[in-house]
């Protein structure tokens, strides 16, 4: 075991995972924050906390992360590339790791234009393929970059995300086999709605072998409404929605109970797709949908793996 | 070359508040290519100063000058008599030639009238495009002749992010993602293998985090001697 993480034990047993997603509070107060973890325990194997996601500021990812390992549930650590040089990443990664984080997911961030802090500089002293080498490293050789000896090694596991709707089309598997040779152990992809986009990615995915080298978590997003459909299709950079899923939100009497139907019914796809070794959800601002779901898509009761 | 535009007339006014003797001075580089600080730029912004104060009644004498290159000595010692009775120089040259000139003349104030940007070139008339970050160790022969650094927004070095979209980057629906163009140059040149090596951290130590940059070329540099005879004393 890399990590000894319960996210590393079930992904390693070969058991379908489970992660879901939870915003950390803008906020000092981790009350709300800890509600949520009581009420999705159990319904993942890990939580990711994300990192200022879309560059608003928000309470740190390894705060957060502290917050749910408090509770019960395990983190899984987001850190970006926006904000932080290799310094700050390895002084992070000792952190987390002496604070009993096992799960990190490295990625380059959403753009501080984003956000509510468009002023600010940002850092991308190294993108997420060398901060999984650099974090690699210092797990397996036991050194930080540059070769200094690490006492105690950070025991985590490493993972990344991938996007197979982002352009060019052609390059994202090679891109995701960039971020396997680096040291991802697990990946977590972007929202699927566009089932046959995927569907082509994993037949390359697989014709690559990498499926056996990395733990494919697909990402779902639970729609609310048919704004919200109309909002990512349009909207959000590297997404595919298809018209057929907007009519459905719009067409619907319910559109809540429709989303969590496409919900549904794309995981028991994903479940089938050979190379697909989990699911992620991301009930953006709905995480209290993640039980319902877990639940209808027959996920529960989450194993037990020692 | 370097691109820059010129500061707006108000800041410029404030910068010279107090002042009533102004040399304004342009460059025929870079700045003059980009329509920020050449002949013409120099006489419209003189111009400009003038009618303003005019219109606020104040007095105002505005002159002229523009250089071949204010970034070099020997083209910026041509400003000297044209500094006699001057209080204050409004540089229209980029940030290293309105130091040039500081330098040189330290007992004259002198201000920036450009924000200088960075170092591109003109994609099409009056639309000037950043092309190189100035890292100090050059990666295109890695990516297609297309820099990661100065044109993704987010100065990736092994692939797009999750961001790019038909071809364009997510930061700005007009500007071109720096990977997508990475991508298909290195498709047309055959050469896709080179986006399947990882590229390891950064070496930043060439770039500004070395602290500022100074390039020594030993054969160039001249001896003591040489300098002396070259100024013609004894
Ligand atoms: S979309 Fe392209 S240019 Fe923009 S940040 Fe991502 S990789 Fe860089």
């Amino acid at each position: 075991m890399r990590s000894g993480s319960n996210l590393e034990r079930v992904l390693e047993s070969g058991t379908f995972a489970v992660t879901a997603e939870i915003a950390p509070p803008k906020s000092t107060s981790t009350e709300g924050l800890r509600k949520k973890v009581q009420a999705l325990k159990g319904c993942a194997e890990a939580f990711n906390l994300t990192d200022n996601q879309t560059a608003i500021v928000r309470l740190s990812s390894m705060a957060s992360s502290v917050a749910c390992l408090q509770e019960g549930a395990e983190p899984v650590m987001q850190m970006t590339c926006r904000d932080r040089n290799r310094i700050a990443m390895q002084s992070d990664l000792l952190g987390a790791a002496s604070l009993g984080i096992r799960n990190v997911l490295c990625l380059s961030g959403d753009h501080q234009t984003f956000g509510n802090q468009k002023e600010a500089r940002n850092v991308y002293d190294i993108d997420p393929v060398q901060q999984l080498m650099v974090f690699r490293q210092m797990r397996d050789q036991g050194q930080v970059w540059g070769g200094d000896t690490i006492e105690e090694r950070p025991k985590v596991y490493l993972g990344a995300a991938a996007n197979p709707f982002a352009d060019p089309f052609e390059y994202r598997v090679a891109r995701l086999a960039k971020k396997v040779k680096a040291g991802a152990d697990f990946v977590q992809t972007q929202a699927i709605f566009d089932l046959d986009r995927f569907e082509r990615f994993m037949t390359e995915v697989r014709a690559r072998r990498l499926d056996e080298q990395v733990h494919i978590l697909a990402g779902v997003v639970p729609l609310k409404s048919a704004n919200a459909a109309r909002y990512m299709k349009t909207k959000v950079s590297g997404m595919s929605v298809p018209d057929e899923v907007v009519v459905r939100m719009k067409s619907a009497s319910d559109p809540k109970k429709e989303g969590i139907r496409i919900c549904v019914e794309t995981i028991d796809h994903l479940k089938n797709i050979p190379g697909v070794h989990g699911v992620h959800i991301m009930a953006i601002g709905w995480e209290e949908m993640v039980p319902t779901i877990a639940e209808q898509s027959g996920l529960l009761p989450r194993p037990c793996i020692p | 070359m370097i691109i820059a535009e010129r500061k707006d007339l108000g800041l410029i006014s404030k910068m010279l508040e107090g002042r009533s003797k102004v040399l304004v001075a342009g460059c025929r580089s870079c700045v003059a290519i980009c329509h920020a600080g050449g002949e013409k730029e120099v006489a419209a912004t003189a111009e400009a100063l003038r009618l303003r104060a005019a219109a606020e009644g104040r007095h105002i004498d505005v002159t002229e000058m523009t250089l071949e290159r204010q970034c070099e000595k020997e083209w910026v010692q041509e400003m000297g008599p044209h500094l006699q009775d001057r209080e204050i120089v409004l540089s229209l040259a980029c940030g290293v030639g309105a130091q040039v000139v500081q330098e040189m003349y330290p007992a004259t104030l002198v201000v920036p009238g450009l924000n200088t940007s960075n170092m591109g070139a003109p994609e099409e008339q009056g639309i000037y495009l950043e092309k190189c970050a100035g890292c100090g160790d050059c990666v295109l022969h890695l990516t297609g002749g297309i820099c990661p650094l100065a044109r993704c927004s987010k100065s990736m070095l092994n692939g797009p992010c999750g961001g790019s979209q038909n071809g364009k980057c997510e930061v700005n629906p007009d500007t071109a993602c720096a990977w997508d163009l990475i991508f298909h140059s290195l498709q047309r040149l055959g050469r896709l293998d080179l986006l399947e090596e990882n590229i390891p951290p950064k070496n930043w130590l060439p770039s500004r985090s070395g602290g500022p940059r100074r390039i020594v070329r030993p054969p160039v540099v001249q001896g003591e001697e040489e300098k002396r005879s070259r100024e013609g004393s004894p």
